[in-house]
């Protein structure tokens, strides 16, 4: 079963497809190794066998009954709690929504469920998203399968760690400023935060609504080529959502090819900062895609140097905001206080309870920076530094196909070294909260092990807004510089977990 | 709570210059919510119509209800507005148990139309231009229901209810700006003006604009300043009144209440208030200041509303005739006095009025009927005259009768009577009730006999000339044939017997 649980999703779609193993083979396979892992890598919340089992069994017969739509028909997916799902709890790695079964589907649910994937489980993440690490999850932290005292990235490191620990082939993740990328370069995975807009939010428990976006956390760049192709697409039920469509990515990364591309390296986010392992992983693609004949361009983006500052406003603003609606009034946690139970006190008495440390800060961060008085100064400065960041790139993008940066100021930390720290925890974020902020597509592929720690590094890929074709292309081609490397993907490497 | 001490309304208009500014919310009737698809329906079974966006349930998102917005610019329009090219959602943040995601979707700083004005004819035929500010999209609340306690009101209350139902119907607030000059006749303008406002809404079919209902909604800002002063009183904001008759009221009061305190070197405190009908004075609710903060900015979740020059003209063309308009045209076409006309405007009763004379009854006799025998029927059971059960078009019909002396006057009241019995149409009540008039005139002549034999003199009179002496006989053959006779047609008899 080792072979089935250490393969790209998109060799098992071709062994589903072809009848060769079926979608309750596999989806069993999976189901076994998270039963007895999932203990080391805390990456599911939920799981339930015969519902997971139930859904395989009914892609088998789809594809008896010759009626299989999906290139993905039958392939199990995890994914992130905080996504709605009517037949498993949806948590948010919140206390406050403890036991909340949704009464409907997310879109992106209900697409997975259209194209037959049978759903693994729930996967962890810091309390409404809010963090790097995981460790702001109520429910405890996801360890890193390189090494399980530490972290797999957050706010997804429960479906990073899913990915890389081989406890699911496919996953889907929300990133509002990192949190597919961040945990993708963590643990040498896959992750790509599509355009703002390319994927529907309905149903995904919302941080920040002008940043989040879904997107794939996979094994490899086709498999979340293929899974991007599955869940994106215009949703009524979004108005943000964009009507036109962005292309087949499946079909852009089967045409990578690295003529005439011109690669934008940024000088704010090139030198200063990374680790040097981090650095150097960063000069080896470089140097590598000049070789294959790419062309090397440095970029100019001053105002990234306000991009956390801007972020860490915008963002806690917005969340004063989605998360005021957990009340207590119509769903999940109700605390009543002692003494004079009236609505305000029970409300109060729920948050106090309900709210982890990290999401009171960033509750109260925005409801500051929204008051009046305040409003000028801090969330509409931010919004400017938005645009001027956002001019910034159109500037670069005149320039360059796409940019590259390190995905990640470092390699993967330890458990408990920044959880104290706030600040240090937000500049993890660095190189990725800039394309949230523009809207713009940014992917994480593994280019390497730093030397100091041996640890997965991270190289993220960023394209024009609605061009996420040009950034799997981009994608493909780094990946298959160093596969060629390699003769294997960066994951097949992850340490023997049953031995661990 | 002791009873305020009053200026009287005089003396306060003497001293003070009266500044009004009304907000006012039209609930629109279009087929679904404002950001969701669950039915806009009155009257339902609570929480039957809610999904997981008007519930505010964690994931879900809004998506704006075009049709609303269709109607929210029909409203601008036809208050002279200007519609913005580009109408951005804001959220008005705070905590309330009514409001599933404890903010209210609405519009701040960028309203769907702004700046117009609207002409109000006051009863003296004075006109006076309301300046409007602004009209905005938002969403409604949901309903609070508090039960034990003494108040009706949350504190104190054992327990509250909440029924979503009305959560995310689509509302449009109009704003005037402050209105200056009206001098003592600013309750009335006040009142007027909300009545334009629903007559508008209404003859554009965009709201069922039902006070009653709470379909059109007040909230009427008072403040007083000294003659001549440069700088505007402190004002109140009367919430949610509710009648015509209660924003008279309301604004009249609240002149009155403020002048005392101000003339006793008193300091009007900046709140909200509630109107109590019942007991004919306002209440202080909650203290508001500038520094109540709703923490807006600018709903991320919904691409702004940019509606195209096309789609506003085309809006243009489809709005109805302006009430005003209607009002000059069919006060010419039935040729009423000033004074009849005000007194139909007054009891509201234009639309009834219109459909009678549409189904064939005289302008006068329309208007006799609606504003005479109906209105005091309808007062007598205390219900409005328009929820009266009896169509224009039946009381049409009976006029007919009357026109063509199958029915006299007295008889017809008692057809309404049987219809409004709900005894059918008024043909089914006539033969039901046998309220024929007797055209048999061997059984009129008996009638006439019998009553001259009685008063043998009444004879001797007529033939000298006194023919008013045929009263009498009239009263007792009308008594004998019940009332179901002409009386004119009875006089004629008498005078054929006396020749």
């Amino acid at each position: 079963m080792t072979e089935i649980t250490s393969s790209s999703a998109a060799v098992l779609a071709g062994l589903i497809s072809s009848k060769q193993v079926s979608s309750v083979e596999i989806t069993t396979a999976f189901l076994d190794r998270l039963e007895k892992l999932n203990p080391k890598t805390n990456s599911y919340l939920h799981f339930n066998r015969e519902n997971s089992l139930a859904q395989a069994k009914k892609a088998d017969q789809q594809l008896a009954d010759g009626t299989a739509v999906s290139p993905l028909h039958g392939v199990p997916i995890a994914v992130k709690d905080n996504l709605t799902t009517t037949d498993a709890p949806t948590t948010a790695g919140s206390k406050i929504l403890e036991g909340w079964v949704p009464q409907y589907d997310a879109t992106v649910v209900r697409k997975l469920r259209e194209a037959s994937m049978p759903i693994l489980g729930k996967t962890n993440l810091d309390e409404f998203a809010m963090g790097s690490s995981t460790e702001f999850s109520a429910y405890g932290p996801s360890r890193n399968p390189w090494d399980l005292s530490r972290i797999p990235g957050g706010s997804g490191g429960g479906s990073s760690s899913a990915i890389a620990g081989h406890l699911a082939p496919l996953a889907i993740g929300s990133d509002t400023g990192g949190s597919i990328r961040f945990p993708a370069a963590m643990t040498g995975s896959v992750g790509a935060k599509p355009t703002y807009g390319a994927v529907s939010r309905y149903g995904l428990i919302a941080l920040a609504s002008s940043l989040d976006q879904i997107g794939p956390v996979t094994n490899s760049v086709m498999d979340a080529a293929m899974l991007q192709d599955v869940i994106g697409g215009y949703d009524p039920r979004d108005s943000t959502s964009l009507p036109n469509s962005l292309g087949s990515m499946v079909q852009s990364v089967k045409e990578a090819d690295v003529k005439g591309l011109r690669v934008g390296v940024i000088k704010q986010l090139s030198s200063d900062g990374f680790q040097p392992g981090v650095k150097a992983c960063f000069d080896d693609t470089i140097e590598k895609l000049a070789a294959a004949g790419a062309e090397i361009i440095e970029v100019d983006c001053p105002s990234f140097e306000y991009a956390v500052a801007a972020y860490y406003l915008i963002l806690p603003a917005e969340a004063s905001s989605n998360l005021a609606k957990f009340d207590s009034v119509r769903f999940g946690l109700r605390v009543t206080p002692d003494g004079n139970p009236t609505i305000e006190n029970v409300m109060a008495a729920t948050r106090e309870q309900g709210f982890g440390p990290e999401v009171k800060r960033r509750i109260i961060l925005g409801t500051y920076a929204l008051s009046s008085g305040h409003y000028d100064a801090y969330y509409g400065s931010a919004q400017k530094v938005r645009t001027l960041i956002q001019q910034d790139l159109a500037m670069a993008f005149t320039q360059a196909d796409v940019l590259l940066t390190p995905t990640a100021p470092t390699t993967a930390f330890k458990i408990g070294e920044k959880v104290d720290d706030p600040l240090a925890m937000y500049l993890n974020d660095v190189a990725t909260i800039p394309a949230n902020l523009a809207g713009i597509p940014g992917i994480s592929v593994p280019n390497g092990l730093a030397s100091e720690d041996g640890l997965p590094s991270g190289l993220q890929i960023l394209a024009p807004a609605m061009q996420d074709a040009q950034m799997y292309r981009v994608a493909s081609i780094v990946e298959k510089l160093y596969m060629d490397q390699w003769g294997a993907s960066l994951i097949a490497r992850v340490p023997d977990l049953e031995a661990l | 709570m002791a009873k305020e001490q009053l200026m009287s309304y005089e003396d306060a208009i003497e001293r003070f210059e009266v500044v009004i500014g009304l907000e006012v919310h039209v609930e629109l009737n279009t087929v679904s919510k404002m950001f969701c698809g669950c039915a806009n329906n009155f009257g339902s079974e609570p929480n039957t119509n809610v999904c997981p966006t008007c519930l505010g349930l964690p994931g879900s998102l809004p998506a704006v209800n075009r049709k609303a917005v269709e109607s929210s610019i029909a409203i601008g329009l036809a208050l002279d507005c200007q519609i913005a090219s580009n109408g951005r959602f804001a959220r008005k943040n705070y905590f309330y148990p009514d409001l599933a995601k404890n903010f209210q979707t609405s519009q701040f700083d960028e309203p769907i139309a702004f700046e117009g004005e609207i002409s109000i004819e006051l009863e003296t035929g004075e006109v006076f231009m309301v300046p409007i500010e602004r009209a905005h999209m938002e969403e409604d609340a949901g309903k609070l229901t508090h039960v034990g306690g003494a108040t009706g009101r949350i504190q104190g209350a054992e327990y509250s209810l909440v029924d979503y139902n009305r959560a995310g119907v689509p509302l449009v607030e109009i704003v005037t700006k402050p209105i200056y000059g009206a001098l003592d006749k600013a309750p009335e303008l006040a009142a007027t003006y909300v009545r334009a406002i629903r007559d508008i809404v209404k003859s554009m079919n965009v709201s069922d604009a039902k006070m009653e209902r709470g379909n059109v909604r007040c909230d009427a800002n008072v403040s007083l300043r000294e003659k001549g002063a440069e700088k505007l009183g402190t004002r109140t904001e009367t919430k949610n009144v509710n009648s015509l008759k209660s924003i008279e009221n309301t604004v009249r009061y609240e002149i009155r209440r403020q002048a005392f305190i101000l003339a006793a070197g008193g300091k009007i405190i900046q709140e909200t208030r509630h109107w109590h009908e019942d007991r004919g004075h306002t209440s202080a609710g909650r203290p508001k200041s500038d520094a109540d903060d709703y923490r807006y900015f600018p709903e991320p979740d919904l691409v702004p509303v940019q509606p195209s020059k096309e789609w506003i003209e085309e809006i243009r063309q489809t709005l109805s005739e302006k009430p005003a308009l209607r009002r000059k045209r069919l006060q010419t076409a039935w040729g009423f006095a000033d004074l009849e006309f005000r007194d139909v405007l007054n009891s509201d009763l234009l639309d009834e009025i219109e459909a009678t004379v549409s189904a064939g009854a005289s302008p006068q006799s329309a208007r006799k009927w609606w504003t005479g025998e109906l209105a005091r029927l309808a007062n007598a059971q205390q219900v409005a005259v328009q929820d009266l059960p009896i169509t224009p078009e039946q009381v049409a019909a009976i006029q007919r009768l009357i026109d063509s002396g199958e029915l006299t006057d007295r008889i017809a009241r008692d057809v309404v009577a049987g219809v409004l019995a709900g005894e059918g149409e008024p043909a089914e009540v006539i033969e039901s009730r046998g309220l024929k008039i007797v055209t048999d005139e061997g059984a009129l002549i008996a009638a006439i006999d019998k009553a001259l034999a009685s008063q043998p003199d009444v004879m001797e009179k007529i033939r000298d000339g006194k023919l008013q002496a045929a009263g009498a006989v009239i009263g007792a053959v009308m008594q004998e044939m019940r009332g179901q006779a002409d009386a004119a047609r009875v006089r004629e008899l008498i005078l054929e017997r006396a020749k």
